[in-house]
């Protein structure tokens, strides 16, 4: 029975994957701007998801972390540096801020790093703005180069659709480790009941800090992927609503669920470009879709699959204890 | 000198709009656990409610009751029975993303039905300046001091010295008991939804004169209150005030001897210390850890 549903999944994966290379093979310049935007979303959802549907850190910080990353790559590549050097920075740099920005959720409750988050999220958006001669301020830099990757030039939007979705594969892989690693059970166990967690010989202080600065970092991940991207880095895009839709993508898509991260960041992302026949109400359409299915399901929508699954094996272990009853009522 | 005046007066007008703002903010939190994002927008859509009202041709003073029931309508019963109701049993972080994306809904709309571009609204203070001591006050600033100041008070009196002010506060702190020695809790918490929804309307006729109606111009409005409401103490109406007028005020001082460029850091800068070594706020009381 669950051997059958493992090769199902296997089998879903697999198609999955495999439509995510074939499909897009004819897609116009557009469609593969906005798959990859969707890989580079899902990067910086994940690592979102991992402090706050692992570990139940709730951070508002999130897009200002996409931004660090956004400029180490670009500062950094167009000085003519490496992509892989900037992306060693960023996540460095990002994984150093988490660190000390998760102090204050040691101290407090979890609405006060939201809002610890929010004030940092803010800051980061101002020194991005008003520091001239780091991030040329408000002209943005551009002209960001593409990186070439074993001697292959990524300049094309297809290779380097396939850049991202090579780097969203690899990402997921070593969070789908994380998460099985005693790291990953003690993240759980301190979002589940920290005391227990505590008394059980967790350093609930350590884990805390790691789950929020491993999610940072993350975004750092996907920051150094979206400047190559837009080729463009300007501090519009990452105020405080970049952080914002990051964490309305974890939620709806389904906080704590592995694959949450990918189905929130396909709403987010492709939803309004689906909508825009609706030309300028698509946003409000958005929202209106966000919150009716919060209300439907406040676990996002992997929380509804979970409960109908969850339904149908109550259903079926009845029924099998029926039978085993029945069985026992007519033995001799 | 002189200008110092100004700018502790302007400041101080600013600040008592924001706690206004940041006191609505709190009753939310204290009565139904409701974390709104949506805050600022909640003080952008009346202005824009009134400005319908009188481009249909209401005068004034008429659309302002129009936009003021509209907004008792939407903001108060609407927001409570369609929105919190139904998510409130799930917890407070559903919740305050469902009203993330209430603040996208509101702002989107407004730009789409009304315009994209900031209009200007009739101020309800006169302008102009008044000699005191042979020096000149903007009698704007004055105004919105005295109202904002005129509507706090009444308000804290309406909830210490009435009977139902009791009640509220009593559903507040601890609704299981006050629902046995009868307190309506239901009717009292959808009270205070009206309380926020009218607050949030005379916020909103005070600041839009000085800021223009626009669209967007709840996102600072929003996240302002926000801080004032986390710096003075997230669980008391009187914390609220304080953190407003202090916000208030430092900002305009920021502005002035800071940097225009990092004017918007040092209130953030104060929410962060201040979370740090007082997460209670400057008059909060310590929350008990529910585990």
């Amino acid at each position: 029975m669950t051997g059958m549903a493992k090769y199902w999944r296997i089998a879903l994966g697999a198609i999955v994957i495999a439509g995510l290379i074939a499909v897009p093979l004819n897609f116009n310049r557009y469609g593969l701007f906005i798959l990859s935007q969707w890989a580079v979303m899902t990067i910086a959802a994940m690592g979102l998801n991992l402090t706050l549907g692992y570990a139940g850190q709730v951070s508002l910080a999130q897009g200002a972390f996409v931004g660090i990353g956004a400029y180490a790559a670009a500062i950094m590549t167009s000085q003519g540096m490496p992509l892989i050097s900037a992306l060693g920075v960023a996540v460095v740099v990002c994984f150093a801020v988490g660190w000390i920005l998760g102090y204050p959720a040691l101290r407090v409750q979890h609405h006060y790093l939201a809002f610890v988050t929010l004030a940092f999220s803010t800051l980061a958006f101002l020194v991005f703005r008003n520091e001239d001669w780091l991030t040329k301020g408000i002209y943005g830099i551009s002209n960001i180069p593409r990186p070439n990757i074993f001697g292959f030039a990524t300049n094309r939007p297809l290779p380097f659709y396939y850049f991202c979705l090579g780097s969203l594969g690899i990402v997921s892989a070593m969070l789908w480790w994380l998460i099985r690693s005693p790291w990953g059970r003690a993240f759980q166990a301190l979002r589940e009941n920290p005391i227990r967690a505590l008394s059980l010989g967790i350093d609930t202080r350590r884990y805390t800090l790691m789950a929020f600065a491993i999610g940072s970092a993350l975004g750092g991940v996907a920051g150094t992927l979206y400047a190559p991207l837009t080729q463009y880095v300007d501090p519009v895009p990452f105020n405080l609503s970049l952080s914002l839709d990051l964490l309305m993508m974890v939620i709806v898509g389904g906080a704590g669920f592995f694959f949450g991260p990918f189905l929130g960041a396909a709403i987010a992302v492709l939803l309004p470009e689906w909508l825009r026949f609706t030309q300028g109400y698509y946003l409000m359409l958005y929202a209106i879709a966000v919150i009716l299915l919060l209300i439907y399901s406040p676990t996002g929508i992997l929380g509804i699959l979970d409960r109908h699954l969850a339904e149908r094996r109550t259903k079926t272990a009845s029924a099998l204890r029926a039978v085993a009853e029945s069985r026992l009522g007519t033995a001799p | 000198m002189s200008n110092l005046l100004d700018l502790l007066l302007a400041g101080l007008a600013t600040g008592a709009i924001y706690a206004i703002v940041a006191v609505g903010f709190t009753l939310l939190w204290q009565t139904s656990q409701t974390i709104n994002f949506a805050q600022g927008e909640f003080v952008m859509l009346p202005a824009f409610l009134v400005l319908a009202a009188m481009h249909a041709g209401a005068p004034f003073w008429f659309a302002i009751l129009i936009g003021m029931l509209l907004s008792l309508l939407l903001l108060g019963l609407g927001f409570k029975m369609l929105l919190v109701d139904p998510m409130l049993r799930h917890g407070v972080l559903p919740l305050a993303i469902a009203t993330m994306a209430l603040a996208i809904g509101i702002k989107e709309a407004v730009k789409q039905f009304f315009s994209a571009e900031a209009s200007p609204f009739p101020s309800v203070v006169p302008a102009g300046d008044i000699q005191v001591f042979g020096h000149a006050v903007s009698l704007q600033s004055l105004g919105v001091l005295a109202l904002a100041i005129l509507a706090v008070v009444g308000l804290t009196a309406f909830l210490n010295r009435t009977s139902i002010g009791h009640q509220m506060q009593a559903a507040a702190q601890n609704p299981t008991v006050a629902r046995i020695i009868g307190v309506p809790v239901e009717r009292m918490i959808l009270l205070t939804f009206l309380i926020n929804a009218f607050l949030v309307v005379l916020a909103s006729l005070l600041i839009t004169p000085i800021y223009l109606a626009k669209f967007s111009s709840g996102e600072v409005l929003g996240q302002a209150a926000f801080i004032a409401a986390i710096v003075g103490g997230f669980n008391q109406v009187r914390g609220a005030i304080v953190g407003g007028l202090l916000i208030g005020i430092v900002d305009n001082l920021a502005a002035a001897y800071v940097s225009t460029q990092y004017r918007a850091a040092v209130p953030l800068i104060l929410l962060i210390v201040i979370v740090l070594f007082r997460p209670q706020g400057i008059l909060g009381r310590a929350e008990e850890r529910t585990i």
